[in-house]
């Protein structure tokens, strides 16, 4: 069975987990405390433009017929529009994604670069000094709450030792302008038109909150790291690579840890969906325009139609991310790819 | 030790055996103390020879083949004792030296084959790592010495087979796949662990077979690891029987079978099944393994024997003579 095969076979099996994310969301975003209209139509409504706004926003109408227009519009790839912003929320979803999507990515790239060595430098040397030492610094890092961490580094790095720049967002515009549209990531946008200064700038605003997303990630990557290559070294397969006289070099890269990988990539896959879940706190204290501080205000402020988009991306984004995950672990592993 | 000392000892005839394991004790470290699994074991093996190491699980028959290979594990400590392969000293090597050693002079086959090959990674690479680990060659000429090397074996279709996965074999195609590696670069000393655990009757045939004509055919010295007596018999040239962690007689095959002189050896043999005798006729060793973590008796044996005496729990274990090349540890033999 080959991977495309593979990839198309589970794209389709996401179809029902995506309608039953449909239904919920639309169940749960109606379930909100607040009447829409009474926000919309402003402090100065009186009854009469409350019910004139509720049947213009449809919401006089039976609880299923909203729901099969719903459905009709978001099949025209029209989710609504947003009640605060004035704009249609896909527009809104789209411009704000590619930022909580490079934050995240990078919060993610810190957390493997050093958990990874740290986990396995653990195994290597299970039970000296240097196990203890990761674990126990692995483990304070995440047993502070995210947003803490964030305020403390902002404290120290930015008001007492006036390193980093403000927690304003992804860019200072007073100095910058965002590189042109590509990706939509300020960082290989930049990299990409050759705009050095802008990149390094784009990478010193970044740098704070995914450190902050990243050291709460740490803990799961390193333990697994660990974990998953002690069972390798552990394992028979590698006692045959050292009785045939490998070198070490060998049978710790080729045979323990190529094997090591599938259980961390599968974590990897996990902490990724939680990492973008933090972003709603993150994205707030350093000002950064993502969707997780769009979602946040949406809640707030009872526009329900914002929420079922944000609900559905992030759903969308998760089964997308699974499957990804599935790919990997089938192009490091055959025996997966046999089971298909 | 020169290199000619090391040709000479290679040679055979007067010179020294090829594998000398002298007084070795061995002991794990565990929380609830030390383990004593290997005590004053001394065997030989000399260029060609096929020998036997019989005994029950827990008898310390694979910690020797690990502390020969160098693989003990980091709990076990060596105590006392020497292991001379081809006149070095193989507790004494450094690991870069032991690595040299391993998988070109001696090798080693594994029981459960699925499991001791990298499941992830193709058959054929597998003996190729062996090769340029070893071999001054390049990957293309790696390849096509293990295709040589499977066909050497007698795996169908090598060509086809070097890409294969172990999980896309058969536990008999594996075990053949472990044969070949262990062979691929011509070793003096193969050591062959349980080899046929876990495989059917007639792959268990069919695989040692394939063992002794590939170490008849290079006159490699086999160790074989095994508890099974019958197997054993047909086999090895000489049998060394062991009994927690004891060296309990040494004899040449068909005497070992035919007189045995130590109370465990005649046991074993009567609880082996072979063409001559029935399921019914065959009795189980009454009592189990001493507690290798006490203080034990001079004589492992003494509980579980019928024909112990004062002496047995008292004094050092004589070694005594019973016939040409038939050494038994017993103050009352058979």
């Amino acid at each position: 069975m080959n991977l495309a095969r593979i990839a198309a076979k589970r794209l389709l099996g996401a179809i029902p987990s995506l309608m039953g994310v449909v239904v919920v969301t639309f169940l749960l975003s109606h379930a909100l405390p607040g009447d829409p209209a009474v926000l919309f139509a402003g402090p100065a409504a009186n009854a009469d433009s409350v019910a004139q706004v509720r049947a213009h926003l449809g919401l006089d109408r039976s609880l299923l017929a909203q729901f099969l227009s719903y459905v009709g519009d978001m099949a025209h790839g029209n989710l609504g529009q947003s009640l605060t912003t004035g704009q249609p929320v896909l527009a809104d979803l789209v411009q704000r994604l590619p930022a909580s999507l490079e934050l995240t990515a990078a919060a993610i790239l810190f957390a493997v670069a050093v958990a990874v060595p740290l986990g396995v430098l653990a195994a290597t040397r299970e039970g000296s000094l240097a196990d203890h030492l990761c674990r126990s610094t692995v483990t304070v890092a995440a047993a502070f709450p995210t947003f803490f961490v964030a305020l403390l580094l902002v404290y120290v790095f930015y008001y007492l030792l006036r390193i980093a720049p403000e927690p304003l967002g992804r860019l200072n515009d007073v100095y910058f302008e965002a590189p042109p549209a590509l990706t939509g990531f300020y960082l290989i946008d930049a990299a990409v038109a050759g705009e050095w200064t802008t990149f390094r700038g784009a990478l010193s605003q970044m740098a704070l909150p995914a450190v902050s997303l990243g050291l709460f990630a740490l803990a799961p990557i390193a333990r697994i790291t660990r974990a998953s290559l002690l069972t390798a070294l552990g394992s028979d397969f590698v006692r045959t690579a050292r009785a045939c006289g490998l070198t070490r070099r060998k049978v710790l890269v080729t045979y323990a840890m190529r094997n090591a990988a599938l259980p961390v990539v599968n974590v990897l896959g996990m902490v990724f969906s939680f990492v973008l879940g933090a972003n709603v706190l993150i994205e707030d204290v350093f000002g950064w325009p993502g969707v997780g501080a769009y979602a946040v205000k949406a809640v707030i402020q009872s526009d329900y139609v914002a929420v079922q988009g944000f609900i559905l991306m992030m759903a969308t984004l998760y089964i997308l991310l699974n499957l990804l995950v599935d790919l990997l672990s089938i192009a490091a592993d055959p025996r997966v790819r046999m089971e298909g | 030790m020169t290199a000619l000392a090391a040709k000479r000892a290679l040679a055979g005839g007067a010179a020294p055996p090829l594998l000398a394991v002298e007084d070795l004790t061995l002991d794990f470290r565990t929380r609830q103390g030390a383990v004593h699994a290997l005590d004053g074991v001394s065997l030989d093996v000399s260029r060609g020879e096929i020998v036997g190491v019989v005994g029950e699980s827990g008898s310390g028959k694979s910690v020797l083949a690990y502390a020969i290979m160098g693989l003990t594990d980091a709990a076990g400590h060596v105590r006392s004792g020497r292991i001379a392969f081809a006149g070095r000293d193989m507790l004494g090597e450094d690991p870069a030296q032991l690595s040299d050693t391993l998988g070109r002079e001696i090798s080693m086959i594994f029981q459960s084959p699925r499991t001791a090959l990298n499941p992830i990674r193709r058959v054929g690479l597998q003996i190729a790592d062996v090769l340029l680990r070893h071999g001054n060659m390049s990957r293309r000429e790696a390849r096509a010495r293990a295709v040589e090397a499977l066909a050497r074996v007698r795996v169908p279709d090598p060509e086809r087979r070097f890409d294969a996965y172990p999980f896309e074999l058969s536990g008999g195609l594996c075990q053949r796949v472990m044969i070949a590696m262990a062979i691929a670069c011509a070793p003096f000393l193969l050591i062959a662990d349980e080899p046929t655990t876990g495989l059917d009757v007639t792959t268990q045939a069919v695989v040692m077979d394939l063992i002794r004509d590939q170490v008849r055919a290079a006159n490699t010295a086999v160790l074989l690891i095994t508890h099974d007596l019958a197997l054993a018999g047909e086999y090895c040239d000489r049998i060394v029987v062991m009994h927690a962690g004891h060296v309990v007689e040494v004899a040449p095959a068909p005497r070992l079978l035919q007189q045995p002189a130590h109370p465990y050896a005649a046991l074993l043999i009567g609880a082996t099944p072979g063409a001559t005798t029935r399921v019914d006729d065959l009795t189980a060793i009454p009592g189990g393994l001493p507690d290798l973590r006490q203080a034990l008796p001079p004589c492992r044996f003494l509980n579980r024997c019928a024909r112990s005496d004062a002496r047995c729990g008292a004094e050092p274990l004589p070694t005594r003579r019973m016939g040409d090349g038939h050494l038994v540890r017993c103050w009352n033999p058979l």
